[in-house]
């Protein structure tokens, strides 16, 4: 059980790393682009906005909780 | 994305994960001077990433190509971000800058620590799966890049001989000095790295998900452009101790 665990662990920080909320952001970003994608607007920029919002707002969180 | 682009990025990529692999082989074979078992463990290390890399790289090569786009520029996203999320935090001063010459002192020490302990054929056991993890572990990396890389252009041979020549560079640099790399920029590195990671898991990521990006690839040096400068940005900002706004670009 406890190698399972350390294997579902290592896996974890070898894909999702230290903020969990940059790789939930990727998903939603990747469903918004899907689903905009299915309409007649323009789904490209889904993407960059959320790189924009979500790496400042890790980096906020992670340099705050240094103080 | 040219071959030549391709091979350059994967190139670099893979550089970053050779030094560090470099530095925990020559601390375990400089602990006891078990040479030796260390090439051992690193040629067993790197027999099971050519393992991994001959049994994903036919099978991802056979999915659609939008389909890996989706998904293995999703992973690809998340793991630039991650980082150039690191980068920037070492960069602006908020997380110690990756420091070859302490991780090799620290490893030599526990390697010391240990006696050097006989099996089978291996004369040093912790130097060998010391060399063998260190191996796996950096080039996990290594071959996730290769796989990501190579699929998404259909040429996952050149993405794997380009990996394979900054394995060969770094280690022959590692045995010629004998030391951990220091001189080589590896902070510097994993901020073009981070970039790019990111960059090309956004375009790749998006089209995947169906988006058409205006300009299709000529787009892409813009995304990359975009991505330098919101890092070097970031960075700033960082460096001067002022808080990020959350909404900044």
């Amino acid at each position: 059980m406890a190698r399972l665990r350390s294997f579902f662990a290592f896996w974890y920080d070898f894909v999702v790393g230290d903020d969990w909320r940059v790789a939930v952001a990727v998903v939603l970003a990747l469903g918004t682009t899907y689903a905009l994608s299915r309409t007649s607007a323009p789904a490209w920029w889904a993407i960059p906005v959320a790189v924009a919002v979500f790496l400042p707002y890790s980096l906020w969180r992670a340099t705050r909780q240094e103080r | 994305m040219k071959g030549g682009a391709l091979f350059i990025a994967v190139f670099l990529a893979c550089s970053v994960e050779a030094v560090e692999a470099t530095t925990i082989i020559l601390a375990a074979g400089t602990a006891h001077k078990s040479w030796r078992s260390a090439w051992l463990g690193s040629g067993a290390g790197l027999g099971v990433l050519a393992l991994v890399v001959a049994v994903l790289g036919p099978a991802v090569t056979a999915v659609p190509l939008r389909g890996i786009r989706l998904v293995v520029g999703g992973l690809l996203l998340i793991f630039g971000l991650q980082w150039l999320r690191k980068a920037i935090l070492r960069a602006s001063g908020h997380k110690a800058l990756h420091d070859e010459v302490q991780i090799f002192l620290d490893e030599l020490a526990a390697a010391k620590a240990s006696a050097a302990e006989r099996r089978g054929a291996v004369a040093d056991w912790y130097a060998f799966t010391l060399s063998f993890k260190g191996v796996v572990l950096e080039g996990l990396e290594v071959v996730f890049i290769v796989l990501t890389f190579g699929s998404n252009q259909h040429d996952v041979p050149l993405a794997a001989l380009a990996a394979l020549a900054a394995v060969v560079a770094v280690t022959v640099v590692g045995v010629v000095v004998h030391a951990p790399l220091s001189r080589v920029p590896e902070n510097t590195m994993k901020f073009v790295v981070g970039i790019m990671l990111t960059s090309f898991g956004m375009f790749w990521g998006g089209e995947g998900a169906g988006a058409r990006w205006p300009g299709s690839d000529a787009s892409l040096p813009a995304i990359v452009a975009a991505v330098a400068t919101l890092g070097l940005f970031l960075t700033v900002v960082l460096r001067r101790g002022l808080t990020v706004p959350a909404s900044a670009s």
